[in-house]
């Protein structure tokens, strides 16, 4: 491993300090983020949720979608009527609400990073050519997404999924179209910001050709307003994949997601208040978790909102 | 003089379009008009002016950010019109520019080592450890240690990223490098120390500088040339002592006048001065 430069500079040395240099960007990173206790314990409970989707298989305590005839609208554990076995009751035809939850979490999850990922792909790469090309590309562009915001997003959302088809696969590329503008938006104006700082215009005299000034030069530095919107974006998608499956236009019955799950119990909510308590909880809360780690995330990355 | 010129710069003008709007009509402006300049290989021209003289622009164009309007820029006998004929690679090697302001001027996302090697992977097909071998000699040409390599910028002084900035320009030897107002974001002792590190380094490796400023104490340390620009027009060209002896212009003789007195005498002058 060890190995000397021809003047005499230690390799191990050199990336010794690369990576102390990495670290203290990380270290400092996570003070600013852990200023802020909310954004920690939002972080503490979006992981947790996290492990719970990767463990689901493991830790729920009944397959989520067998049903039990014997004990249809089960109320909770701790009321009256409650089975130790169904600690948050059953639903109508006698589904384990706490597992449907737990599997309910998986789909969450991945209909946040789905739809982020699209959104993301798109939003960057719209948004670096119309920042970093500007003229009729950007005008166009921009545009387009105007159009796109003009409409009431969850209403623009609904007429994709009517017209591709009701399914969680339709609702998730629906969600990712409609919260695409926001990102391209945010990148074309953080690169209009970058695109003419000097140290571009050092790297173009270095000799980089236009991918690599977008790509490599500019996006990087454009990532903190992003990041901090992919992650509300992320509580967005699962709230508005709650809703379409709310209408019955996202995931289909039996699936354990958890807009489905709620729009299953709405003509039990008089009766049995936990069929759509729990999974209304269950929504509130990651939504409310990554919106706090969001805000977090602000406060560490974005250097013009540090200590105000 | 010897006529050995690296840099010609026949009759050279720069306009911009200024758009009319609902209530004004549209009209150019010219930053830079007929300028002509030779400088020889291993000499130093210094440009002076007041801001928005056409100095940056000037720059700007020599080191092939701009284009010229018209006008003919000639570096090391190559006709140089990138609206016309683009630029290569050759002749990206042969001009580098420090930007005035060391605080962005590097990309605060990319490591010093990164930020050397660059112009390098761009330009030639080193390997990673030649190119890292580069790096580290030229780090150390310039006064800073090995183990920066792996830091980021912020993690600098002013004085340490102006290095860097050097450091990166010359990694590709070029002809000229230009430097636009290398010196004046940064403090009295730390100026000092970068114009000593560029003298140093245009004796080793007989560099070529452009050297733009407004600070005279540091032109008449460093020219061999000065030519003094007005309104985008040359008033004043001619060798550091004609200029600084006898300046023929008026706006050069107001920019002398204008310039404070630091040495000793002037300060003992001024004090018996106020205390009479």
């Amino acid at each position: 491993m060890t190995e000397i430069t021809p003047n005499g500079v230690d390799t191990t040395v050199l990336e010794k300090e690369s990576r102390n240099a990495t670290r203290a960007m990380l270290t400092e990173f996570w003070y600013y983020f852990s200023q802020n206790k909310g954004a920690v314990i939002g972080l503490i409970v979006f992981l947790a949720l996290v492990l719970v989707a990767i463990c689901a298989p493991l830790i729920a305590p009944h397959d989520p979608s067998l049903q039990y005839r014997d004990s249809f609208l089960t109320p909770p554990a701790w009321q009256e009527g409650g089975k130790a076995a169904f600690l948050l009751g059953t639903d109508a035809v006698g589904r384990d609400i706490l597992s449907r939850l737990i599997f309910g979490a998986q789909y969450s999850l991945f209909i946040g990073v789905i739809v982020v990922s699209i959104a993301l792909a798109g939003g960057i790469s719209l948004g670096l050519i119309a920042g970093y090309v500007g003229g009729v590309v950007d005008t166009l562009i921009m545009r387009v997404m105007d159009i796109i915001l003009a409409f009431p997003s969850l209403l623009l959302a609904l007429v994709l999924v009517a017209v591709l088809g009701p399914g969680l696969t339709n609702a998730m590329i629906a969600i990712a179209l409609v919260l695409q503008p926001h990102f391209v938006r945010l990148t074309r104006a953080a690169v209009m910001a970058e695109r003419n700082r000097d140290y571009v215009v050092a790297a173009r005299v270095a000799g980089a050709g236009h991918l690599r000034l977008m790509v490599k030069t500019i996006l990087p530095n454009c990532l903190a307003p992003l990041i901090v919107q992919a992650t509300l974006s992320f509580s967005n998608a699962i709230l508005d994949a709650a809703a379409l499956g709310f209408l019955g236009m996202g995931a289909q019955p039996p699936t354990p997601e958890w807009g489905t799950m709620l729009a299953e119990a709405r003509e039990f909510i008089l009766r049995a208040w936990w069929v759509v308590t729990f999974p209304g909880l269950a929504i509130l809360i990651t939504v409310l978790a990554i919106n706090l780690v969001g805000d977090g995330l602000r406060d560490a990355l974005d250097p013009k909102l540090k200590r105000s | 003089m010897s006529s050995d010129p690296i840099l010609k710069v026949r009759d050279l003008y720069r306009t911009y379009d200024i758009k009319g709007g609902l209530f004004r009509k549209s009209s150019t402006l010219t930053a830079v008009k007929g300028v002509s300049l030779d400088v020889e290989r291993g000499s130093t021209l210094a440009i002076v002016g007041e801001s928005g003289c056409g100095k940056s622009t000037l720059a700007r164009m020599l080191s092939m950010i701009d284009a010229q309007s018209s006008g003919s820029i000639e570096i090391g006998g190559m006709q140089i019109d990138i609206a016309k004929t683009g630029i290569s690679r050759e002749m990206r090697q042969m001009v580098q520019i420090v930007f005035q302001n060391p605080y962005g001027s590097l990309n605060p996302r990319q490591k010093i080592g990164h930020v050397l090697e660059e112009p390098l992977l761009l330009n030639t097909s080193m390997s990673a450890a030649e190119r890292r071998d580069l790096a580290l000699e030229m780090l150390q040409k310039v006064g800073l240690q090995p183990e920066h390599y792996g830091r980021y910028p912020h993690m600098f002084s002013g004085g340490q990223r102006q290095r860097i900035a050097i450091a990166r320009a010359i990694m590709l030897k070029p002809k000229l490098l230009v430097l636009d107002e290398p010196v004046s974001a940064l403090d009295l002792s730390v100026q000092a120390q970068i114009l000593n590190l560029l003298k140093d380094l245009q004796d080793e490796m007989g560099l070529t500088y452009v050297f733009i400023s407004h600070d005279l104490s540091v032109v008449r340390y460093l020219a061999d040339k000065v030519m003094v620009m007005y309104f985008g027009e040359v008033v004043e060209y001619g060798t550091r002592d004609d200029v600084f002896s006898d300046p023929k212009h008026d706006y050069t003789r107001t920019l002398f006048a204008a310039t404070p007195q630091a040495d000793v005498d002037s300060i003992r002058k001024r004090l018996a001065a106020k205390a009479a």
